[in-house]
């Protein structure tokens, strides 16, 4: 089987890549998903919030996910559902098992990687204590509560301030469940500011600051966790452990890129966000292999994976179509004092569009200080910021124009500077 | 009334059933968990020890270096993974090689295949990822891996398709002596047997106090391990034990038999036999142990910790005998290391023993034989077009950490001694073992468990009794 753009992956990233690729001119696309619905994560996301900068309406995931399911049924762009990628091979010949065809393998021209992240489980964090039933990731609690209608357990305390955990800790309240407390290991919250208002807030649930679980009890099911209080090296400190009966644990400890697939067949991965390094037009160091969404970093909002996951579907379609233009010089850009990554990790000036976007986060909270943007060491522009947190992702916008006006450039350079 | 009862349906208890199951003896096996090796058997290094640390003409040097020799064999009998890594023992400091040469002495003894002391740059060209800092080591070619679970459950199915009764749940309260043989008093009634086995790992002492008066002690000396990422599965690739230095008992870092990296145990004793918790203290106390032998240790891979108990005797030795004043009563006890390495030795002579006491005729149909569950994610591309062709759910992957597929899923619940449990089929298949650690699978194997026992999602458990997965419906409680 030979198809010209493959796309791993029917979640958002996967599903705007397509669209995007198809309203480009590309006829044969194909969607491989392993589950039995495209839509992805979105489809356990029954809150909403999605969409206000997409459709300049608010919308539950389903929904959100549903206007862009709706657009590929429509553009009849195909699509293979709970067919499981099992490997990519660097000449994109990639091998794919279902039940209805068996195990089989599919050769692209060009491949949009767009296949997701995970959660962070007990055994990364390694939380001490036993082993029972009745420790979670928050995203496997939403699916069981939001798809299956069932109660994952009733008296729960949260780890973790991930927007997966403030929703949940809502959601599980709603649904009957007492959240006792939400404890965040680190000073300030992992996720969005308007989260812990409506979602712990609103319910009066503790969100519990450099805290964290330090031993879990009950030999089957979860009786209850012990929280402490970490010191600032997130060492718990002695005296400070407090009881909490509960039968289930929820985490959300953050999200790790799925690039299993990726690293296999080649593609170089950024130890920072565990995602492809990828130049401006999202491609990763294997030609016509590009990257979108939560597989190449975490997002916020799916609204920005969408935005990302079309310009990937693009450069896909222009890559096929033979009018990607050639990589030229590649301009490195570097995050620094405070800046953890940027995505792209590159950009080449004649490739790039007028205006490029360059999303970053930051890693710790930063009160009334300058987001400054250097091209090598002239400072180009600095822009006052009330407050910055690793939780919102930020973003630059570089112009083409000026850094063609910019003779000799040979990096740029994102920081964080004080007063 | 049974000629056997086998307390214990652990890795010791298995091997026994399987010896016996080749006579034709009415045996039953018992336990008071939810399926086969759910203690110390499922909980350990994994490690088929060379044999050369025990104490020459010990029970323990015996049953290690027959049960090492047995292995390879057994595995392809049985269809469990097994392999041949080779252990190395680092010898740090120049001072300690006298007792580097002591422990080479000791293996020769016990009739170690191939044992030798090898030079620290040897030792390097084996091992790039190990500390600079050795002077030498033993290297025992014979040292192996395996996979506890596999091991276990081989045997326990064989036995089970050769006869062998097995019932789970069950746990014995009291064991009185009747006219010849024994009364044991369970939480699901009376059961009787002309001999009783007890190999009950971390409470042999329970059942052997019950029916003697020369009162043992076994103490569950804890044991914590991290199991790191197969990304870093090769990191090293022999077992690598350290002399004990200064710093106290040394631990092992090595490859498992499935490519993940795994370090441990620590060594604590203490009196709660039901105390599997992992501690912050042991975890960190661990980690700076095993960086003395690998200094860079990828703990970011680190991807689950566990706890196991070792059944660890006060005369550090293996019991393996009939009890004095107690006929028909035998004891399999203080089973601790190198338990896993000798229990087929330990199956087999306690058969003789069993013979030996009540003698019985060999059964003429008795299947030597046993073929696993197919493993999807090491088949080849043609192999894997064949079982899909058998099974069209052989290619519906639902764990993708492991590559663990529906068809697999399904067989693990319908072999003889099926998985009823996430962690039965954990065990059996590798689901939810992976680095995401069930996150995704847990709900999809829930659901075909649900499916292929007939039972509601809400009744499927972890581990057994009172461990549910689900608490019931939303809005249920408002």
């Amino acid at each position: 089987m030979k198809t010209e753009i493959a796309i791993i992956g029917g979640g958002p990233a996967g599903l705007a890549a397509a669209v995007a690729a198809r309203e480009a001119g590309v006829e044969d696309i194909l969607i491989i998903e392993r589950d039995n619905e495209l839509g992805g994560i979105l489809n356990q996301c029954i809150h909403n919030g999605f969409g206000l900068h997409t459709f300049k309406e608010e919308l539950t995931g389903p929904e959100y996910a549903g206007r862009y399911i709706e657009k590929v049924e429509e553009l009849k762009i195909p699509y293979m559902l709970h067919t499981i990628v099992v490997d990519i091979a660097e000449n994109k010949v990639i091998t794919v098992m279902n039940k209805e065809q068996g195990m089989f393998q599919i050769e692209a021209k060009a491949i949009v990687l767009a296949m997701g992240c995970r959660e962070r489980s007990r055994g990364a964090l390694n939380i001490p204590g036993y082993r029972p039933a009745g420790v979670y990731s928050a995203g496997t609690a939403q699916r069981y509560v939001n798809m299956e209608g069932r109660m994952p357990g009733k008296k729960v305390v949260i780890l973790g301030s991930g927007d997966i955990g403030l929703i949940m800790a809502r959601r599980m309240t709603l649904e009957g469940a007492k959240v006792q407390v939400v404890a965040e290991l680190m000073p300030y919250s992992g996720g969005l500011k308007r989260n812990i208002v409506q979602c712990l807030d609103d319910y009066d649930i503790p969100l519990k600051l450099s805290h964290t679980v330090v031993d879990i009890k009950g030999k089957k099911r979860v009786e209850g966790v012990t929280l402490a209080q970490v010191d600032e090296n997130r060492r718990p400190i002695p005296g400070t452990e407090e009881f909490y009966e509960c039968d289930t644990l929820l985490l959300s400890c953050g999200l790790i890129p799925e690039n299993e697939l990726s690293s296999q067949m080649g593609v170089e991965l950024n130890p920072v966000t565990s995602g492809p390094v990828v130049n401006e037009s999202l491609e990763t160091n294997v030609e016509g292999v590009f990257a979108c969404g939560n597989v190449l970093h975490v997002h916020d909002l799916v609204d920005y994976v969408s935005g990302e996951a079309k310009m990937a579907g693009e450069n896909a379609a222009a890559y096929v179509q033979g009018t990607l233009m050639q990589a030229g010089k590649e301009i490195p850009l570097k995050g620094e004092n405070g800046v953890r990554y940027t995505v792209p990790c590159t950009v080449d000036r004649d490739r790039m569009a007028e205006k490029q976007v360059v999303r970053f986060r930051v890693g710790n909270v930063y009160r009334d200080s300058f987001l400054c943007v250097y091209y090598n060491d002239k400072c180009i522009s600095r822009v006052k910021k009330k407050v910055m947190a690793p939780g919102e992702m930020e973003q630059v916008i570089l112009m083409k124009s000026k850094l063609e006006a910019f003779d000799g450039l040979e990096s740029i350079t994102i920081r964080i500077e004080q007063e | 009334m049974y000629d056997v009862v086998i307390i214990g349906a652990g890795v010791t208890g298995s091997a026994i059933a399987r010896e016996l199951s080749r006579y034709q003896y009415n045996t039953m096996v018992l336990d008071k968990n939810s399926d086969v090796c759910e203690g110390t058997s499922k909980a350990n290094s994994g490690i088929v020890h060379a044999g050369f640390d025990n104490e020459p003409g010990s029970v323990m040097a015996k049953m290690n270096v027959r049960g090492n020799a047995m292995m390879e064999q057994l595995s392809k009998e049985l269809d469990f993974s097994f392999k041949r890594n080779g252990s190395l023992v680092l010898c740090f400091d120049e001072k300690d090689m006298d007792k580097l040469e002591h422990l080479l002495e000791k293996g020769k003894k016990n009739g170690v295949p191939g044992i030798r002391i090898i030079s620290r740059e040897e030792v390097k060209k084996m091992e790039p990822n190990i500390t600079d800092d050795i002077a030498a080591a033993l290297y025992a070619p014979s040292g192996g891996i395996v996979c506890p679970f596999g091991l276990t459950i081989a045997m326990a199915e064989n036995a089970c398709v050769n006869g062998v009764k097995f019932q789970f749940d069950t746990e014995v309260l009291n064991i009185v002596p009747k006219e010849g043989g024994y009364r044991l008093e369970t939480s699901k009634g009376v059961i009787e047997s002309k001999l009783v086995i007890n190999a009950a790992g971390v409470y042999a002492d329970k059942f052997h106090n019950m029916v003697s008066d020369e009162k043992i002690t076994i103490i569950p000396r804890k044991g914590e391990y991290c199991l790191m990422d197969k990304k870093v599965g090769d990191y090293v690739n022999s077992t690598i034990f350290q002399l004990p230095t200064i710093y106290g008992k040394g631990v092992l870092i090595t490859p498992t038999v499935h490519g993940n990296l795994l370090t441990g145990p620590t060594a604590v004793d203490i009196e709660d036999k039901e105390n599997t918790q992992t501690t912050a203290e042991g975890l960190a106390d661990l980690l700076k142990r095993v960086a003395i032998s690998v200094p860079t240790v990828p703990t970011r891979q680190i991807i689950t910790s566990f706890t196991g108990l070792r059944a660890h005797w006060t005369e550090h030795e293996f019991i393996i005998k009939e009890v004095e004043g107690a006929p028909g009563f035998i004891d399999v006890a203080g089973i601790e290391s190198p338990g896993l390495s000798s229990s087929p030795a330990i199956g087999e002579y306690v058969a003789e023993l069993v013979q030996g006491i009540y003698p019985m005729e060999k059964k003429a149909d008795f299947q030597a034989t046993r073929k696993g569950i197919p493993n999807v994610a090491e088949a080849t591309f043609e192999e894997r077009q064949e079982l899909i062709k058998k099974n069209p759910a052989y290619a519906n992957v639902v764990c993708r950490c492991e590559v663990v597929t529906e068809g697999e899923i399904m067989d693990a619940i319908h072999r003889p001694l099926g998985a009823t449990t996430l962690d039965g089929i954990k065990r059996r298949t590798r689901a939810g073992m992976g680095r995401c650690q069930s996150g995704f699978c847990a709900p999809k194997t829930v659901e075909i468990l649900a499916r292929e026992l007939g039972k509601d999602v809400s009744e499927i458990t972890k581990s057994g009794e009172g461990s549910n997965y689900l608490t019931g419906y939303n809005k249920e409680d408002m």
